[in-house]
């Protein structure tokens, strides 16, 4: 394998990484906090149609990117309302959740553009073309560097960026200030926190909604960036990954990007079954390798390699003593 | 004391939580330029109006009840089964198996051997990830999520890889040989001067699937072994204090579990396609969820909250056929019911707690006033 393939390799792992990446640290906000949301599928989806939808009839991505935040901020409102307010099942409210955003984006769909449960392709200004970082130019032709950032590192959509930033204010925000800390203290130990006189109800729905904002930026990416336009089930399952790094991860923002990055580059692979050949020298089926995150979620799940603990009063409705 | 009357916890809050789903739907529909009440009709004539739409709801019917069995029996223990996608896709490989590198001299002989294989392979892809919680401590919500995804990338693997016939293009199995083909509705009835669709898939399965909703009854209640999985799902702690081993009930839990949606695959697989196919399963696993909540995780509420989804797949199939309403209004019909009579159950069962009392203190006679105010 050439230097050129590696590099591209490598470019469209960092495309796919990026709604999981987005996904998973949405659903690193809401675990952290005591939500469990297996929900991110749905709310990426309703994101990636209504994103796509507002796009298409207004021409203008911003306003469908706020659209599609909107959207998944609603579902996560809704799981909010069942989870925190309701004191429900949160697991079972996530899975309402993705059915309601399976059904409801192709009834819609269908009902706004009669195209059968996909929006027109978007062109133009209706999507998120790709950035090209100063000094691209000057700097290609140089060896080694030059593809490197031309290649890899320019030449990214704007929500590329945006979600590889959100990493370390992530991390900021959950380990150097006093929301983030409260956030974990939520999810470790709501009884504390109420003692303390912080709501937990405000918080858990604080990190709820980030977790709508994040998700809703994650659909978008793969309506108005990834691809042009909203096509039916377009999230494939992409939550769930999303919430495989997320164990994988240990519900650490820094982890997470390692994770996501991994799985992103196994997506990569998928589409690139001679560079495999090249690389190891079998052939291996591409259904095998889309697998894979599943079976090493498994195996870090059940502590045979290092031990993924989850927040401990995740899942867990609070009730006030009484 | 429980605070509302048990026909209430059983009928009512479950009926209310349903008018809710359906209010909501009707809007959806109104919402994308369409008449609810004209789409209700056409449902009820497409999936009841003929012995052809009886046939197809009762084949959905069958797939739910052992899927929604499945969901419900585990709900018992307090485990929360998503995977009856998986199982019921491990199930369908079972019964290919059986089916195809068996010869089974008649077709009551196979479907004892394909509903034995279809059982055995569902409840092995379900104890799994049973036994990594019992022993592991991993969720058990996230890896039965998990195997459905890896239970379809294996399915895939091998229809293309193994099973597929030679010269064939189509990721499927063979056609099952003749004596595996089970006797449909149309046969059965014949005998006894009904003449039943011919075209409709229902089959004995429905029976199997009967069957299935009372032993599960019978276990539950009527068993030392469902007594101890409905004290463990009650109380964990109290559980092991009797001397339960949580360990043993969370296998055997998942196990019926998992077999229960493998069964399924002696509907869909064995009695209606007569091959395996990719996504056989059609998602039926994940309707079982709702079906399993919308029952309250009782047979008898199983099974008839199975016939209620067959009639709304068939009826959606029918509305996609003749209306441009798209066959994914089942699907935003099933999130609400997941949604209303799961996640939200509180919100239905709140106001009624409080008018239940409202009532008792009325009707009561006012207690006397007593000097000692009651210890609490």
């Amino acid at each position: 394998m050439d230097y050129l393939t590696l590099i591209q390799l490598l470019d469209s792992t960092v495309r796919l990484a990026t709604p999981l990446l987005l996904a998973c640290l949405a659903g690193l906000f809401s675990e952290r906090a005591g939500i469990f949301d297996i929900g991110l599928d749905g709310k990426m989806l309703a994101a990636a149609f209504f994103s796509a939808a507002i796009a298409a009839i207004t021409g203008n991505v911003w306003l469908g990117l706020l659209a599609g935040i909107a959207a998944s901020l609603a579902l996560s409102l809704l799981h909010g309302l069942a989870s925190i307010t309701f004191r429900g099942n949160q697991l079972i409210s996530g899975v309402a959740i993705n059915f309601l955003a399976a059904g409801l984006t192709v009834l819609i769909a269908q009902s706004w553009f009669q195209q059968g449960g996909r929006t027109p392709s978007l062109i133009g200004g209706a999507r998120f073309n790709p950035i090209t970082l100063p000094f691209a130019g000057q700097i290609e032709p140089m060896p080694f560097i030059g593809p490197l950032y031309a290649e890899l590192i320019s030449g990214h959509s704007i929500l590329v960026y945006m979600a590889f930033a959100a990493v370390p204010l992530t991390w900021w925000i959950l380990y150097r200030t006093r929301f983030g800390l409260r956030l974990r203290a939520v999810g470790e130990n709501p009884a504390a926190v109420d003692t303390a006189g912080v709501s937990v109800i405000g918080l858990r729905y604080a990190a709820v909604c980030i977790c709508g904002v994040l998700c809703g930026v994650a659909g978008a990416y793969l309506s108005t960036a990834l691809q042009a336009g909203f096509i039916k089930d377009m999230s494939a399952g992409r939550g769930y990954i999303a919430l495989a790094a997320l164990i994988f991860a240990k519900w650490r923002p820094w982890y997470a990007l390692w994770a996501t990055l991994l799985f992103g580059l196994f997506g990569a692979l998928e589409t690139r079954p001679d560079v495999i050949e090249a690389l190891i020298g079998i052939k291996v089926q591409g259904q095998l390798l889309g697998a894979l995150p599943y079976v090493m979620t498994v195996i870090i799940l059940a502590g045979f390699v290092g031990k993924a603990i989850p927040p401990r009063a995740g899942g867990e409705p609070y009730v006030k003593e009484r | 004391m429980d605070v509302m009357p048990k026909w209430a916890e059983v009928v009512l809050v479950p009926l209310i939580s349903l008018l809710l789903a359906a209010i909501l739907s009707a809007l959806v529909i109104l919402g994308i330029g369409e008449d609810p009440v004209a789409a209700v009709k056409l449902m009820i004539s497409g999936a009841l109006g003929s012995t052809y739409g009886w046939g197809y709801t009762l084949y959905y019917a069958t797939n739910f009840m052992f899927t929604g069995l499945c969901v419900a029996i585990a709900f018992h223990a307090r485990l929360f089964n998503i995977g009856g996608e998986g199982q019921a896709m491990l199930g369908g490989l079972g019964v290919a198996l059986a089916c195809l590198y068996i010869p089974w001299p008649h077709w009551s002989l196979a479907l004892v051997g394909a509903t034995a294989m279809a059982a055995i392979f569902g409840a092995a892809w379900a104890a799994i990830p049973a036994f990594l919680q019992a022993k592991r401590g991993s969720h058990i919500v996230i890896t039965t999520i998990m195997f459905n995804f890896i239970a379809a990338a294996v399915l895939n693997y091998i229809l293309v890889n193994m099973m597929r016939p030679q010269g064939s293009m189509d990721p499927a199995t063979a056609r099952f040989p003749d004596a595996t083909k089970l006797p449909t509705l149309h046969d059965m009835l014949a005998p006894i001067g009904i003449n039943f669709s011919q075209a409709a898939p229902a089959n004995i399965s429905l029976l199997v699937a009967i069957a299935a909703c009372i032993f599960l009854w019978l276990l539950i209640w009527r068993t030392r072994l469902g007594y101890e999985i409905r004290a463990y799902g009650h109380s964990e702690s109290a559980a092991k204090y009797a001397g339960i081993s949580p360990f043993k009930i969370t296998m055997i839990a998942m196990t019926i579990s998992g077999a229960l949606a493998g069964m399924m695959a002696i509907n869909n697989v064995m009695g209606e396609a007569e091959r395996l196919v990719l996504n056989a399963t059609e998602g039926a696993g994940f309707i079982g969820i709702a079906v399993a909540l919308m029952g309250r995780s009782h047979p008898l509420g199983v099974f008839l909250a199975a016939i209620l989804f067959g009639f709304l797949y068939q009826g959606g199939a029918e509305l996609a056929l003749w209306t441009s309403i798209p066959r994914e209004l089942i699907v935003v019909i099933q999130a609400l019911v997941i949604l209303f009579t799961g996640a939200l159950d509180n919100m239905v069962r709140m106001p009624l707690e409080k008018i239940f009392l409202t009532l008792r203190s009325l009707r009561a006679p006012k207690p006397e006033r007593k000097p000692v105010e009651p210890a609490e």
